[in-house]
């Protein structure tokens, strides 16, 4: 591994620097020592430092992402995603068939030259509706899951860092919303919504969906500011933001940002699920979920508009759960 | 350890070179008290007890003098770091820095006093925050006291810290994963030195490193301290390291200073009978030296600090205790009949000198 040997390459030196000495500090002669390890003899630091200038500090975050390159399923689920990101950012790239062109006389056909994935019931090109519909999916996912991070992680931090009656508020709140079924509460906001677009859906799913990552962040909160360096920082006499944005929350965002990128494919399933009920996106919208759902009465004779869209779905899924291991893996081995 | 070659105190010439501080004291500590509530219930707790970590600890700091503070774990000893570093409240008594109380002050006039009083932690892997790089975590307390430096100023001043501490000013962009142990603890000691303070608060600073490595760090804090005149407070349970360091010696058991005194009158001559026993535990490198020490065997354990004995706290595991030492606290004075270096502070009301190390 070359990695391994920059590090032993930048460990050597500095472990000179303690070594003239050990050869004299035997337990016993502690108090004996007086004048022989005075700082300017030993000439600590002016070994010749092997690093060159190419060789850049590496931070736990630098650490976390040469972690994700050594791991090979970070490179499938990378490559899926953008793939699939690219697909909906541009899918105009991917087909010339408009996805809303649905001419009535090409009902239900099967895979063929042009339409390779075959039509729906209504005649649209399934293939066209599949590539369309991942920016749905895609926008749901990533928006709710920003959208928990925030509601989540202030929560969690708040409660786990003051503690106190507030941290009993709190996580009281939170145990009422763990109450609630996600699937059942989105039904419910989402019904008592007029206008229903992704964004209603990213809301109903955020604001139901938060719970696990306050938790989360509570926990690692508490532990955090437990460390010594918290209390060093408090000792020097920094302030509570200071505390919280330099120390504590870089610290403890790791395992937010795990469970985050789990809960992204998640939730896209949910919103597909939403969609199949028929209470997600409207028909206007188009949508893996809604799509499945149409696709459902004519699974006999046609079952290729079933099964494209939910391949698309799954796959999109997979790949987030795929990368939120790689990303656990990367940022706390002791998580595996 | 009377064999060693600086057995004899006096015989020691940095002792010479420097005297005991006599000078006015920097800190003065009052019947500090830290009682921590053990409380009942959820919501509305009660408090059904209290354990009481720190019970009227009294000592001065002199300035440009090492006090060494050593007890068994549990004793207190951090507690008072902490308190002393307004990390917690503080039940009673008070906190002299200069005459300001430090109980009392709040808000700018607070944060301007603590400047002055700094702190060396324990464990140099778990002070650091790993997130920061070097020139971050030196640099931090000028962010948070942003009169002591100009902008400008701070890189030079983070390069000259860590020439100070001997280490590589040119590493100022590692990370802390990327340094030793002992290297670690230089860079919290450049931490705590950064804002030029006059006390440095040293909790078991080198307990956590490796043997070899102890006497550098204990040897760069009396460089620092020779160079910058500053005052430590040493918390240590290692007797050795404390006594190589300190000017004076103060021990506590339970939440209290059992005795203190200059290191030769501790050392050589311990009145208090917890003293003589946490003497005779110190392992003796001569071989003909362990063979004629007599050593005390403590029996029992440590009582709990939420339900101190009554009278004098050593009582329960006292070889010398009478009705007395349950009924009346015995006070942290000069005893009669005691001269020489035996004259010293000690909470016992039966304190005799003893010769531990000396023995043979």
């Amino acid at each position: 591994m070359p990695d391994m040997n920059k590090q032993q390459r930048e460990q050597l030196p500095t472990r000179s620097d303690e070594q003239p000495q050990s050869a004299i500090e035997l337990p016993g002669m502690l108090l004996a020592d007086e004048e022989g390890t005075t700082l300017e003899k030993r000439g600590a630091y002016s070994a010749p430092d092997a690093r060159g200038p190419q060789d850049k500090p590496r931070g736990a975050w630098a650490e976390a992402w040469r972690e994700l390159r050594n791991s090979p399923s970070f490179y499938v689920s990378g490559v899926l995603l953008l793939f699939l990101v690219f697909m909906a950012i541009f899918p105009g790239v991917f087909t010339n068939i408009d996805p809303r062109h649905c001419p009535i006389l090409d009902t239900n056909q099967d895979p063929s030259g042009d339409h390779w994935f075959g039509t729906n019931v209504q005649g649209c090109d399934v293939y066209a509706r599949t590539v369309y519909g991942a920016r749905a999916s895609i926008i749901v996912g990533v928006a709710t899951t920003a959208l928990i991070v925030v509601i989540g992680g202030l929560i969690g931090a708040l409660s786990g860092y003051f503690g106190g009656w507030l941290d009993t508020i709190l996580a009281r709140i939170t145990d009422i919303f763990f109450g609630i079924p996600l699937l059942l509460a989105a039904l419910v906001f989402m019904s008592s919504v007029k206008d229903r677009t992704v964004w209603t859906v990213v809301a109903a799913l955020g604001v139901f969906g938060w719970m696990q990552i306050a938790r989360i962040m509570r926990g690692s909160v508490i532990t955090v500011k437990k460390s010594d360096y918290v209390v060093a920082a408090r000792a020097l006499g920094a302030g509570t933001p200071r505390i919280l944005g330099r120390h504590v929350l870089p610290n403890a965002i790791a395992p937010v940002i795990v469970v985050a990128t789990i809960s992204l494919g998640t939730f896209i399933a949910t919103e597909a699920t939403l969609s199949f009920l028929g209470i997600g996106l409207p028909p206007t919208e188009i949508s893996w979920g809604a799509d499945i759902s149409s696709a459902t009465t004519a699974l006999r004779d046609s079952p290729y508009q079933l099964i494209f869209p939910s391949i698309f779905l799954s796959v999109t899924v997979f790949s987030f759960i795929l990368l939120g291991d790689a990303v656990r893996d990367a940022l706390d081995p002791k998580l595996r | 350890m009377a064999e060693s070659p600086n057995g004899a105190t006096s015989a020691d010439p940095r002792k010479i070179v420097k005297p005991v501080a006599q000078g006015e004291p920097i800190l003065q500590v009052r019947g500090l008290v830290k009682h921590f509530p053990i409380t009942q219930g959820i919501l509305f707790q009660k408090k059904i007890g209290a354990v009481k970590a720190v019970d009227g600890v009294t000592f001065d700091l002199m300035k440009g003098e090492t006090l060494g503070l050593v007890g068994e774990s549990g004793c207190g000893k951090s507690t008072v770091a902490r308190l002393l570093m307004n990390l917690e409240s503080i039940t009673a008594g008070s906190v002299l820095y200069k005459g300001d109380d430090l109980a009392k002050l709040s808000g700018r006039a607070l944060k301007a006093v603590r400047r002055n009083i700094q702190m060396v932690f324990q464990d140099p892997y778990t002070s650091l925050n790993p997130r920061m790089t070097v020139a971050d975590i030196i640099g931090e307390p000028y962010d948070i006291h942003p009169e002591v430096a100009p902008r400008g100023d701070r890189k030079r001043r983070v390069q000259e810290l860590l020439e100070l501490v001997g280490l590589n000013p040119e590493h100022i962009n590692r990370y802390p994963h990327q340094f030793s142990g002992g290297q670690r603890q230089r860079i919290g000691i450049a931490r705590g030195l950064a804002l030029n303070p006059e006390i440095i608060i040293a909790d078991e600073p080198v307990s956590a490193l490796d043997v070899s490595v102890q006497a550098q760090v204990v040897n760069l804090l009396e460089k620092l301290q020779n160079e910058l005149g500053l005052s430590y407070l040493f918390i240590a349970h290692d007797l050795s390291v404390v006594r190589h360091i300190s000017d004076r010696v103060a021990v506590m058991y339970l939440g209290r200073i059992a005795e203190i005194g200059t290191d030769a009158q501790i050392y050589d001559h311990p009145t208090h009978p917890y003293t003589q026993a946490l003497l005779s535990a110190v392992p003796v490198p001569d071989p003909d030296g362990r063979e004629h020490r007599e050593r005390i065997i403590l029996t029992g354990d440590v009582p709990s600090p939420a339900n101190p004995p009554s009278g004098c706290r050593f009582r329960t595991r006292c070889w010398k205790a009478q009705d007395i030492c349950a009924e009346q606290e015995p006070l942290l004075e000069i005893r009669k009949g005691l001269s020489g270096l035996g004259a010293h502070d000690s909470a016992c009301h039966f304190a005799e000198e003893k010769d531990i190390v000396g023995a043979a």
